[in-house]
């Protein structure tokens, strides 16, 4: 399915993108006892919640579908119905995995 | 009159065998962290701030960002050299990149090792 190649490339990008916001919440989170709590209600704030949860799909979702590339470059799972089957295993996983760390963390 | 493109030359092999090497160090480090995190007995400051203290967090993570880095840069420019047609922009654009990714590795040590 090439939807997942394309939103491997997708999801990259954007965390990419989001790199130094990423770095930033780490140095807040460390600084001081005061940045750290200004981290926190930061990070509750319901745009940083969203904005975190795109953010741990993608990353998410690229994890997943990179494991399924490494499996391809060794030559597992390369017939046509067995690359459809992981690539929707790919998609549901992660969204499952994002799901579920999202109800964990908030 | 030959039409070189500059889009470099023989780096596939490397970059191909960097982006999966890195995306593996990425990938156990995720995985490590994430047992390591269920592990904490608190996530206030005081344990927080202990366990980035510690050498063996502050060198498994620079070995992740530096990993990730890399990644970036593999990948970015695979983008770049599929969608960006003009070469005098994409190369204006790897410089910007690169540039990016350098501040960044010296912005993770400062937090790493500064804060």
């Amino acid at each position: 399915m090439a939807i997942v190649s394309g939103m491997h490339r997708i999801s990259g990008a954007v965390l990419f993108l989001f790199i130094p916001l990423l770095l930033w919440l780490l140095q807040q989170s460390l600084a001081t006892q005061q940045t750290f709590e200004s981290f926190k209600s930061a990070v509750s704030s319901p745009l940083l919640k969203l904005v975190l949860l795109g953010l741990l799909w993608a990353y998410l979702h690229h994890l997943c579908a990179g494991i399924r590339h490494l499996a391809l470059d060794l030559d597992r799972g390369t017939e046509l119905g067995a690359a459809r089957a992981s690539s929707h295993v790919v998609l549901i996983v992660s969204v499952g995995l994002t799901l579920a760390a999202g109800a964990m963390l908030w | 009159m030959v039409n070189r493109q500059a889009v470099g030359a023989h780096y596939g092999l490397r970059d191909w065998l960097a982006q999966r090497v890195t995306a593996v160090v990425m990938a156990i480090y995720t995985l490590l962290f994430l047992a390591v995190l269920a592990g904490m007995p608190k996530l206030d400051y005081p344990h927080w701030k202990a366990l980035w203290a510690l050498p063996v967090i502050r060198y498994a993570t620079l070995l992740f960002l530096l990993s990730l880095f890399i990644h970036a840069w593999v990948g970015i420019r695979n983008i770049f050299m599929d969608y960006i047609k003009p070469a005098d922009l994409r190369l204006v654009l790897y410089v910007l990149v690169i540039a990016a990714l350098v501040c960044y590795t010296a912005w993770s040590i400062r937090i790493l090792w500064g804060t």
